[in-house]
Protein backbone atom coordinates (compact mmCIF):
# COMPACT_ATOMS: atom_id res chain seq x y z
CA UNK A 1 0.00 0.00 0.00
CA UNK A 2 1.21 3.18 -1.21
CA UNK A 3 1.41 6.32 1.58
CA UNK A 4 -1.07 8.10 -0.18
CA UNK A 5 -2.61 11.25 1.71
CA UNK A 6 -5.90 8.92 0.97
CA UNK A 7 -4.92 6.31 3.05
CA UNK A 8 -3.05 8.07 5.92
CA UNK A 9 -6.11 9.83 6.55
CA UNK A 10 -7.82 6.25 6.83
CA UNK A 11 -4.48 5.16 9.33
CA UNK A 12 -5.43 8.58 11.10
CA UNK A 13 -9.25 7.83 11.66
CA UNK A 14 -7.86 3.88 12.34
CA UNK A 15 -6.03 5.09 15.35
CA UNK A 16 -8.47 7.92 16.35
CA UNK A 17 -11.21 4.88 16.67
CA UNK A 18 -9.17 2.98 19.00
CA UNK A 19 -8.73 5.88 21.31
CA UNK A 20 -11.71 6.61 21.31
CA UNK A 21 -12.83 3.04 22.20
CA UNK A 22 -10.08 2.89 24.72
CA UNK A 23 -11.62 5.88 26.38
CA UNK A 24 -14.92 4.65 26.17
CA UNK A 25 -14.04 0.92 27.97
CA UNK A 26 -11.82 2.62 30.34
CA UNK A 27 -14.59 5.03 31.25
CA UNK A 28 -17.14 2.22 31.41
CA UNK A 29 -15.12 0.14 33.69
CA UNK A 30 -15.33 3.11 35.87
CA UNK A 31 -18.61 3.92 36.18
CA UNK A 32 -19.00 0.27 36.99
CA UNK A 33 -16.62 0.49 40.56
CA UNK A 34 -19.14 3.19 41.40
CA UNK A 35 -22.97 1.36 41.59
CA UNK A 36 -23.88 -1.21 39.27
CA UNK A 37 -27.18 -1.78 40.89
CA UNK A 38 -27.78 1.62 40.22
CA UNK A 39 -27.66 0.77 36.28
CA UNK A 40 -31.28 -0.66 36.98
CA UNK A 41 -32.93 2.27 38.29
CA UNK A 42 -34.84 2.05 41.91
CA UNK A 43 -37.67 0.05 40.91
CA UNK A 44 -39.85 0.98 43.71
CA UNK A 45 -42.23 -1.74 45.24
CA UNK A 46 -45.04 -0.74 47.97
CA UNK A 47 -43.95 -1.45 51.15
CA UNK A 48 -46.02 -2.70 53.85
CA UNK A 49 -45.72 -2.35 57.29
CA UNK A 50 -46.19 -5.13 59.29
CA UNK A 51 -46.94 -6.41 63.34
CA UNK A 52 -48.04 -3.43 63.76
CA UNK A 53 -49.38 -5.59 67.58
CA UNK A 54 -47.75 -9.34 67.99
CA UNK A 55 -51.85 -10.46 68.44
CA UNK A 56 -54.86 -9.54 66.91
CA UNK A 57 -55.68 -8.16 70.64
CA UNK A 58 -54.27 -5.32 72.49
CA UNK A 59 -55.62 -6.78 75.66
CA UNK A 60 -59.35 -6.70 75.25
CA UNK A 61 -60.37 -4.62 72.02
CA UNK A 62 -59.20 -5.89 68.71
CA UNK A 63 -55.94 -4.87 67.24
CA UNK A 64 -55.50 -3.86 64.21
CA UNK A 65 -53.95 -7.28 63.08
CA UNK A 66 -55.74 -9.89 61.55
CA UNK A 67 -54.55 -13.74 61.74
CA UNK A 68 -52.58 -14.38 58.82
CA UNK A 69 -54.31 -15.93 55.42
CA UNK A 70 -55.21 -19.34 55.88
CA UNK A 71 -54.16 -19.56 59.99
CA UNK A 72 -56.07 -20.85 62.57
CA UNK A 73 -55.49 -19.23 65.77
CA UNK A 74 -57.34 -20.84 69.16
CA UNK A 75 -57.45 -18.28 71.87
CA UNK A 76 -57.89 -18.96 75.28
CA UNK A 77 -58.38 -16.28 77.72
CA UNK A 78 -59.08 -15.66 81.58
CA UNK A 79 -60.01 -12.74 83.87
CA UNK A 80 -59.24 -13.74 87.18
CA UNK A 81 -61.58 -12.45 89.96
CA UNK A 82 -60.94 -8.73 91.62
CA UNK A 83 -57.57 -8.50 93.03
CA UNK A 84 -58.73 -6.90 96.04
CA UNK A 85 -61.16 -10.06 97.41
CA UNK A 86 -58.25 -11.03 99.00
CA UNK A 87 -56.24 -14.14 100.97
CA UNK A 88 -59.36 -15.42 100.71
CA UNK A 89 -60.55 -15.68 97.36
CA UNK A 90 -56.33 -15.81 96.52
CA UNK A 91 -56.61 -12.22 95.62
CA UNK A 92 -58.93 -13.48 92.63
CA UNK A 93 -57.47 -16.85 91.31
CA UNK A 94 -60.53 -18.63 92.58
CA UNK A 95 -62.71 -17.03 90.02
CA UNK A 96 -62.49 -16.99 86.64
CA UNK A 97 -64.02 -15.67 83.24
CA UNK A 98 -62.77 -17.61 80.20
CA UNK A 99 -63.21 -16.99 76.28
CA UNK A 100 -62.24 -19.47 74.13
CA UNK A 101 -62.00 -18.57 70.45
CA UNK A 102 -61.47 -19.78 66.96
CA UNK A 103 -60.58 -17.69 64.60
CA UNK A 104 -59.43 -17.33 61.30
CA UNK A 105 -57.72 -15.64 58.28
CA UNK A 106 -60.05 -15.93 54.77
CA UNK A 107 -57.63 -13.94 52.78
CA UNK A 108 -55.09 -11.29 53.19
CA UNK A 109 -57.62 -8.75 54.22
CA UNK A 110 -59.86 -10.59 56.08
CA UNK A 111 -60.77 -12.51 59.46
CA UNK A 112 -63.39 -13.85 60.95
CA UNK A 113 -64.31 -15.63 64.34
CA UNK A 114 -66.47 -17.22 66.77
CA UNK A 115 -65.89 -17.65 70.38
CA UNK A 116 -67.91 -18.39 73.68
CA UNK A 117 -67.35 -16.21 77.00
CA UNK A 118 -68.86 -17.93 80.28
CA UNK A 119 -69.74 -14.21 81.45
CA UNK A 120 -73.56 -14.01 80.51
CA UNK A 121 -72.70 -17.14 78.89
CA UNK A 122 -72.07 -15.18 75.69
CA UNK A 123 -71.26 -16.52 72.15
CA UNK A 124 -70.02 -13.94 69.71
CA UNK A 125 -69.08 -14.16 66.29
CA UNK A 126 -67.04 -11.31 64.35
CA UNK A 127 -65.14 -10.40 60.84
CA UNK A 128 -62.49 -7.56 60.70
CA UNK A 129 -61.86 -6.37 57.45
CA UNK A 130 -58.66 -4.53 56.25
CA UNK A 131 -59.45 -1.46 54.04
CA UNK A 132 -56.09 0.58 54.04
CA UNK A 133 -52.82 -0.76 54.80
CA UNK A 134 -49.86 1.25 56.01
CA UNK A 135 -46.94 1.54 53.31
CA UNK A 136 -44.29 3.81 52.03
CA UNK A 137 -42.73 3.09 48.28
CA UNK A 138 -44.80 3.03 45.50
CA UNK A 139 -47.86 3.70 47.65
CA UNK A 140 -47.52 5.91 50.78
CA UNK A 141 -50.36 5.28 53.16
CA UNK A 142 -50.15 7.02 56.63
CA UNK A 143 -52.14 4.59 58.81
CA UNK A 144 -54.18 1.33 58.52
CA UNK A 145 -57.86 1.39 58.55
CA UNK A 146 -59.86 -1.74 59.44
CA UNK A 147 -63.65 -2.84 59.49
CA UNK A 148 -64.90 -4.27 62.27
CA UNK A 149 -68.42 -5.82 63.27
CA UNK A 150 -69.32 -8.44 65.94
CA UNK A 151 -72.78 -10.12 66.93
CA UNK A 152 -73.06 -11.33 70.76
CA UNK A 153 -75.82 -13.69 71.83
CA UNK A 154 -76.20 -13.52 75.60
CA UNK A 155 -77.49 -17.35 76.65
CA UNK A 156 -77.44 -16.83 80.48
CA UNK A 157 -81.15 -17.51 81.86
CA UNK A 158 -83.99 -14.57 81.55
CA UNK A 159 -83.60 -12.42 85.19
CA UNK A 160 -87.09 -12.39 84.75
CA UNK A 161 -88.30 -15.40 83.53
CA UNK A 162 -92.52 -14.55 84.09
CA UNK A 163 -92.47 -11.59 81.93
CA UNK A 164 -92.40 -12.12 77.92
CA UNK A 165 -88.95 -12.24 76.80
CA UNK A 166 -87.77 -11.74 73.27
CA UNK A 167 -84.63 -13.78 71.49
CA UNK A 168 -83.78 -10.12 70.10
CA UNK A 169 -83.02 -9.18 73.87
CA UNK A 170 -80.25 -11.20 73.79
CA UNK A 171 -78.27 -9.31 70.58
CA UNK A 172 -75.62 -7.02 71.03
CA UNK A 173 -73.92 -5.88 67.89
CA UNK A 174 -70.82 -3.79 67.15
CA UNK A 175 -69.17 -1.43 64.94
CA UNK A 176 -66.10 -0.77 65.04
CA UNK A 177 -63.37 1.74 62.95
CA UNK A 178 -59.72 0.92 64.11
CA UNK A 179 -57.00 3.43 62.69
CA UNK A 180 -53.85 2.75 63.40
CA UNK A 181 -50.08 3.76 62.82
CA UNK A 182 -47.26 1.85 63.11
CA UNK A 183 -44.82 4.73 64.29
CA UNK A 184 -41.51 2.99 64.44
CA UNK A 185 -40.34 -0.37 64.91
CA UNK A 186 -41.29 -0.33 68.83
CA UNK A 187 -44.38 2.17 68.66
CA UNK A 188 -47.53 1.77 67.58
CA UNK A 189 -50.98 3.57 68.53
CA UNK A 190 -54.33 3.02 67.16
CA UNK A 191 -57.82 4.85 67.68
CA UNK A 192 -61.18 2.95 67.80
CA UNK A 193 -64.07 4.85 67.35
CA UNK A 194 -67.10 2.01 68.80
CA UNK A 195 -70.68 1.65 68.58
CA UNK A 196 -72.83 -0.84 70.57
CA UNK A 197 -76.01 -1.30 70.33
CA UNK A 198 -77.82 -3.34 72.62
CA UNK A 199 -81.48 -4.24 72.02
CA UNK A 200 -82.47 -4.43 75.44
CA UNK A 201 -80.98 -2.14 78.19
CA UNK A 202 -81.98 -2.00 82.03
CA UNK A 203 -83.73 1.93 82.22
CA UNK A 204 -84.95 4.25 79.86
CA UNK A 205 -82.03 6.55 81.04
CA UNK A 206 -79.52 4.47 79.82
CA UNK A 207 -78.88 4.48 76.12
CA UNK A 208 -79.13 1.30 73.31
CA UNK A 209 -76.46 2.61 71.32
CA UNK A 210 -73.55 3.65 73.17
CA UNK A 211 -70.89 5.36 71.48
CA UNK A 212 -67.32 5.00 72.65
CA UNK A 213 -63.98 6.12 71.66
CA UNK A 214 -61.10 3.57 72.22
CA UNK A 215 -57.24 4.78 72.45
CA UNK A 216 -54.81 1.59 72.31
CA UNK A 217 -51.18 1.02 72.02
CA UNK A 218 -48.15 -0.80 72.36
CA UNK A 219 -44.64 -0.23 73.01
CA UNK A 220 -41.89 -2.81 72.46
CA UNK A 221 -39.16 -3.17 74.92
CA UNK A 222 -37.11 -5.89 73.44
CA UNK A 223 -38.16 -8.25 70.37
CA UNK A 224 -40.03 -10.61 72.25
CA UNK A 225 -41.76 -8.32 74.34
CA UNK A 226 -44.09 -5.49 74.41
CA UNK A 227 -45.84 -3.05 76.98
CA UNK A 228 -49.46 -2.74 75.66
CA UNK A 229 -52.84 0.01 77.03
CA UNK A 230 -56.07 0.13 75.89
CA UNK A 231 -58.37 2.50 77.73
CA UNK A 232 -62.27 2.77 76.39
CA UNK A 233 -63.94 6.12 76.87
CA UNK A 234 -67.89 5.99 76.49
CA UNK A 235 -68.92 9.57 75.74
CA UNK A 236 -70.96 10.63 78.91
CA UNK A 237 -74.70 10.34 79.35
CA UNK A 238 -75.01 7.22 77.84
CA UNK A 239 -74.47 4.50 80.54
CA UNK A 240 -75.69 3.90 84.39
CA UNK A 241 -73.70 5.28 86.75
CA UNK A 242 -72.19 2.07 88.09
CA UNK A 243 -70.58 1.41 85.22
CA UNK A 244 -66.93 2.62 84.30
CA UNK A 245 -64.95 2.95 81.74
CA UNK A 246 -62.59 -0.32 80.38
CA UNK A 247 -58.96 0.29 81.32
CA UNK A 248 -56.34 -2.02 80.92
CA UNK A 249 -52.58 -2.79 81.11
CA UNK A 250 -50.27 -5.21 80.17
CA UNK A 251 -47.47 -7.33 78.65
CA UNK A 252 -47.40 -9.94 75.50
CA UNK A 253 -44.48 -12.31 75.39
CA UNK A 254 -43.81 -14.04 71.72
CA UNK A 255 -42.47 -17.57 72.41
CA UNK A 256 -42.59 -19.19 68.77
CA UNK A 257 -45.94 -20.03 67.79
CA UNK A 258 -47.19 -18.61 71.09
CA UNK A 259 -48.32 -15.17 71.96
CA UNK A 260 -48.81 -14.74 76.06
CA UNK A 261 -50.60 -11.99 77.48
CA UNK A 262 -50.83 -11.23 80.70
CA UNK A 263 -52.54 -8.13 81.90
CA UNK A 264 -54.67 -6.11 84.19
CA UNK A 265 -57.84 -4.46 83.56
CA UNK A 266 -61.23 -3.70 85.27
CA UNK A 267 -63.17 -5.40 82.94
CA UNK A 268 -64.47 -8.83 83.02
CA UNK A 269 -65.91 -9.41 79.84
CA UNK A 270 -63.61 -10.12 76.74
CA UNK A 271 -66.14 -8.99 74.01
CA UNK A 272 -67.08 -5.50 73.20
CA UNK A 273 -70.71 -5.15 74.55
CA UNK A 274 -69.26 -6.32 78.30
CA UNK A 275 -66.03 -4.68 78.45
CA UNK A 276 -66.96 -1.38 76.69
CA UNK A 277 -70.51 -0.96 78.14
CA UNK A 278 -70.42 -3.24 81.64
CA UNK A 279 -67.27 -2.92 83.08
CA UNK A 280 -68.17 -2.52 87.06
CA UNK A 281 -64.38 -2.51 88.58
CA UNK A 282 -63.05 0.65 89.73
CA UNK A 283 -59.26 0.93 89.04
CA UNK A 284 -58.53 3.47 92.58
CA UNK A 285 -60.53 1.30 94.74
CA UNK A 286 -58.54 -2.19 93.68
CA UNK A 287 -61.18 -3.76 91.72
CA UNK A 288 -58.55 -5.11 89.13
CA UNK A 289 -58.57 -8.58 87.02
CA UNK A 290 -55.28 -10.18 86.54
CA UNK A 291 -56.14 -11.90 82.85
CA UNK A 292 -54.48 -13.81 80.10
CA UNK A 293 -54.43 -14.40 76.77
CA UNK A 294 -52.80 -17.24 75.09
CA UNK A 295 -53.15 -17.42 71.20
CA UNK A 296 -51.82 -20.60 69.29
CA UNK A 297 -51.48 -20.16 65.62
CA UNK A 298 -52.08 -22.85 63.14
CA UNK A 299 -51.02 -23.15 59.84
CA UNK A 300 -54.03 -24.73 57.89
CA UNK A 301 -53.63 -24.05 54.17
CA UNK A 302 -49.77 -23.59 53.17
CA UNK A 303 -48.60 -20.58 51.26
CA UNK A 304 -48.15 -22.39 47.41
CA UNK A 305 -44.78 -22.81 46.86
CA UNK A 306 -42.54 -19.80 45.68
CA UNK A 307 -41.69 -20.81 41.90
CA UNK A 308 -39.14 -23.51 42.29
CA UNK A 309 -35.59 -23.75 40.51
CA UNK B 1 -10.17 0.25 0.84
CA UNK B 2 -12.47 -2.49 1.36
CA UNK B 3 -9.49 -4.10 3.63
CA UNK B 4 -10.47 -1.19 5.60
CA UNK B 5 -13.65 -0.83 5.52
CA UNK B 6 -13.81 -4.65 7.39
CA UNK B 7 -11.46 -3.84 10.20
CA UNK B 8 -13.57 -0.85 10.82
CA UNK B 9 -16.77 -2.75 10.81
CA UNK B 10 -14.78 -5.41 13.34
CA UNK B 11 -13.65 -2.69 15.40
CA UNK B 12 -16.91 -1.19 15.94
CA UNK B 13 -18.65 -4.23 16.32
CA UNK B 14 -16.25 -5.51 19.25
CA UNK B 15 -16.40 -2.38 20.53
CA UNK B 16 -20.17 -2.78 20.62
CA UNK B 17 -20.42 -5.77 22.16
CA UNK B 18 -17.57 -5.18 24.69
CA UNK B 19 -19.93 -2.58 25.45
CA UNK B 20 -23.25 -4.15 26.37
CA UNK B 21 -21.33 -6.40 28.59
CA UNK B 22 -23.31 -5.67 31.46
CA UNK B 23 -25.62 -8.40 32.22
CA UNK B 24 -27.97 -8.13 34.45
CA UNK B 25 -31.69 -10.12 36.00
CA UNK B 26 -34.50 -8.46 38.16
CA UNK B 27 -36.03 -11.67 39.12
CA UNK B 28 -32.91 -13.74 40.72
CA UNK B 29 -33.62 -15.98 43.09
CA UNK B 30 -32.10 -15.92 46.78
CA UNK B 31 -33.37 -18.97 48.77
CA UNK B 32 -32.90 -19.70 52.73
CA UNK B 33 -32.71 -22.85 53.98
CA UNK B 34 -32.09 -24.38 57.65
CA UNK B 35 -32.05 -27.60 58.57
CA UNK B 36 -32.40 -29.44 62.00
CA UNK B 37 -33.74 -32.40 63.48
CA UNK B 38 -36.51 -30.63 64.70
CA UNK B 39 -38.07 -28.66 61.51
CA UNK B 40 -36.77 -27.50 58.21
CA UNK B 41 -37.37 -23.97 57.16
CA UNK B 42 -37.31 -22.94 53.74
CA UNK B 43 -38.23 -19.40 52.16
CA UNK B 44 -37.85 -18.18 48.63
CA UNK B 45 -37.18 -14.91 46.82
CA UNK B 46 -37.35 -14.33 43.36
CA UNK B 47 -37.16 -10.38 43.11
CA UNK B 48 -33.91 -10.21 43.83
CA UNK B 49 -31.83 -7.47 41.73
CA UNK B 50 -28.17 -8.79 39.78
CA UNK B 51 -25.59 -6.65 37.73
CA UNK B 52 -22.56 -8.10 36.43
CA UNK B 53 -20.10 -6.16 34.60
CA UNK B 54 -18.46 -8.94 32.60
CA UNK B 55 -14.98 -6.86 31.31
CA UNK B 56 -14.17 -6.38 35.36
CA UNK B 57 -15.79 -9.15 36.57
CA UNK B 58 -17.96 -6.65 39.19
CA UNK B 59 -20.78 -8.22 40.43
CA UNK B 60 -23.63 -7.09 42.86
CA UNK B 61 -26.75 -8.49 44.12
CA UNK B 62 -29.29 -7.21 45.95
CA UNK B 63 -32.57 -8.24 47.65
CA UNK B 64 -35.34 -6.98 49.83
CA UNK B 65 -35.61 -9.10 53.19
CA UNK B 66 -39.00 -9.05 52.89
CA UNK B 67 -39.45 -10.66 49.52
CA UNK B 68 -38.69 -13.81 51.24
CA UNK B 69 -41.94 -16.04 51.36
CA UNK B 70 -42.27 -18.75 53.94
CA UNK B 71 -44.57 -21.47 54.29
CA UNK B 72 -45.68 -20.39 57.22
CA UNK B 73 -46.98 -16.57 57.50
CA UNK B 74 -45.78 -16.37 61.49
CA UNK B 75 -42.44 -17.71 60.31
CA UNK B 76 -42.43 -15.00 57.91
CA UNK B 77 -43.16 -12.51 60.40
CA UNK B 78 -40.29 -13.62 63.36
CA UNK B 79 -38.26 -13.47 60.37
CA UNK B 80 -38.65 -9.69 59.59
CA UNK B 81 -39.84 -8.66 63.47
CA UNK B 82 -37.31 -10.39 65.60
CA UNK B 83 -33.84 -11.84 63.64
CA UNK B 84 -33.66 -9.62 60.28
CA UNK B 85 -35.29 -6.85 61.69
CA UNK B 86 -36.42 -5.59 58.28
CA UNK B 87 -37.75 -2.08 59.15
CA UNK B 88 -34.35 -1.54 59.90
CA UNK B 89 -32.39 -3.01 57.63
CA UNK B 90 -34.76 -3.69 54.47
CA UNK B 91 -31.99 -4.67 52.02
CA UNK B 92 -29.35 -7.29 51.69
CA UNK B 93 -26.59 -6.99 49.35
CA UNK B 94 -23.68 -8.52 47.59
CA UNK B 95 -20.65 -6.58 45.89
CA UNK B 96 -18.03 -8.88 44.86
CA UNK B 97 -15.74 -9.70 41.87
CA UNK B 98 -14.83 -12.90 39.95
CA UNK B 99 -11.74 -13.45 41.15
CA UNK B 100 -10.74 -15.91 38.38
CA UNK B 101 -12.41 -13.91 35.51
CA UNK B 102 -9.99 -15.40 33.14
CA UNK B 103 -10.83 -18.65 33.09
CA UNK B 104 -15.01 -17.80 32.53
CA UNK B 105 -15.40 -17.06 29.05
CA UNK B 106 -18.94 -15.72 28.47
CA UNK B 107 -18.75 -15.86 24.87
CA UNK B 108 -18.42 -19.34 24.90
CA UNK B 109 -20.70 -22.06 26.11
CA UNK B 110 -19.66 -24.24 28.77
CA UNK B 111 -19.78 -24.24 32.67
CA UNK B 112 -17.16 -22.38 34.11
CA UNK B 113 -16.77 -23.09 38.08
CA UNK B 114 -15.56 -19.30 39.28
CA UNK B 115 -14.62 -17.99 43.35
CA UNK B 116 -16.60 -14.86 44.03
CA UNK B 117 -15.27 -12.62 46.57
CA UNK B 118 -16.45 -9.63 47.64
CA UNK B 119 -19.26 -7.82 50.75
CA UNK B 120 -21.82 -9.81 51.65
CA UNK B 121 -24.02 -7.38 54.35
CA UNK B 122 -27.02 -8.33 56.01
CA UNK B 123 -28.81 -7.03 58.98
CA UNK B 124 -26.63 -4.17 58.65
CA UNK B 125 -23.42 -5.77 59.10
CA UNK B 126 -20.54 -6.48 56.42
CA UNK B 127 -18.21 -9.56 56.30
CA UNK B 128 -15.58 -10.24 53.23
CA UNK B 129 -16.60 -13.72 52.01
CA UNK B 130 -15.49 -15.79 49.24
CA UNK B 131 -18.08 -18.08 47.57
CA UNK B 132 -18.57 -20.69 45.14
CA UNK B 133 -20.10 -19.57 41.93
CA UNK B 134 -21.03 -21.36 38.58
CA UNK B 135 -21.46 -19.83 35.11
CA UNK B 136 -23.30 -21.39 32.66
CA UNK B 137 -23.12 -20.24 29.01
CA UNK B 138 -25.51 -21.40 26.62
CA UNK B 139 -26.64 -20.38 23.18
CA UNK B 140 -25.62 -16.49 24.57
CA UNK B 141 -27.41 -16.62 27.38
CA UNK B 142 -25.86 -16.71 30.90
CA UNK B 143 -26.99 -17.58 34.13
CA UNK B 144 -24.91 -18.06 37.82
CA UNK B 145 -25.83 -20.17 41.15
CA UNK B 146 -23.92 -20.23 43.99
CA UNK B 147 -24.30 -22.04 47.51
CA UNK B 148 -23.29 -20.93 50.43
CA UNK B 149 -23.60 -20.75 54.24
CA UNK B 150 -24.00 -18.02 56.50
CA UNK B 151 -23.80 -18.20 60.68
CA UNK B 152 -26.43 -15.89 61.61
CA UNK B 153 -24.09 -14.78 64.77
CA UNK B 154 -21.85 -13.54 62.79
CA UNK B 155 -24.38 -10.77 61.61
CA UNK B 156 -25.46 -10.03 64.84
CA UNK B 157 -28.63 -12.13 64.71
CA UNK B 158 -29.16 -13.49 68.07
CA UNK B 159 -31.20 -16.96 68.18
CA UNK B 160 -33.01 -17.12 71.74
CA UNK B 161 -32.23 -20.38 73.45
CA UNK B 162 -36.11 -21.73 73.30
CA UNK B 163 -35.71 -21.78 69.20
CA UNK B 164 -32.53 -23.04 69.34
CA UNK B 165 -33.25 -26.52 68.38
CA UNK B 166 -35.19 -25.24 65.76
CA UNK B 167 -33.09 -23.08 63.67
CA UNK B 168 -29.20 -24.40 62.09
CA UNK B 169 -26.57 -22.71 62.99
CA UNK B 170 -25.70 -22.06 59.09
CA UNK B 171 -27.89 -21.12 56.92
CA UNK B 172 -27.80 -22.42 53.12
CA UNK B 173 -27.85 -19.38 50.79
CA UNK B 174 -28.93 -20.27 47.17
CA UNK B 175 -28.58 -18.11 44.68
CA UNK B 176 -29.61 -18.29 41.40
CA UNK B 177 -30.20 -16.36 38.45
CA UNK B 178 -30.98 -15.85 34.31
CA UNK B 179 -29.33 -13.22 33.44
CA UNK B 180 -29.91 -10.68 30.21
CA UNK B 181 -28.06 -8.32 28.43
CA UNK B 182 -28.19 -4.69 30.01
CA UNK B 183 -29.32 -2.02 26.97
CA UNK B 184 -28.82 1.69 28.33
Amino acid sequence: MNCTPKTLRKGMLIAFLFFIFNQATTAQSDTSEVDLLSLLGEEEEINYSSAAFKSTRVINGHSIENVASGVLDFRISHRFGFINTGFYEAFGLDGATIRLGLEYGVNDRLMIGAGRSSFNKAYDAFFKYKILRQSTGKKNMPISLSWFSSIVCNTIKWQFPERENYFSSRLFYTHQLLIARKFNDKLTLQLSPTAVHRNLVRTKAEANTVMALGGLGRYKLTQRLSLNAEYFYVLPNQLADQFRNSLSLGVDIETGGHVFQLHLTNSTSMVEPGFVTESVGDWMNGDIHFGFNISRVFTVVRKKEAKDW
Amino acid sequence: MKKIIITLTALICTASVINAQKLFSRAAYLGFYSNTKMEDIKADNNKANVVLDVPTGAIEISGLVKSFEFEKALMQEHFNENYMESDKFPKTTFKGKIDNLAAVNFTKDGTYNSKVTGDLTMHGVTKKVTVDGIFKVAQGKVTCESKFFVVPEEYNITIPNTVRDNIASKIEITFKANLEELKK
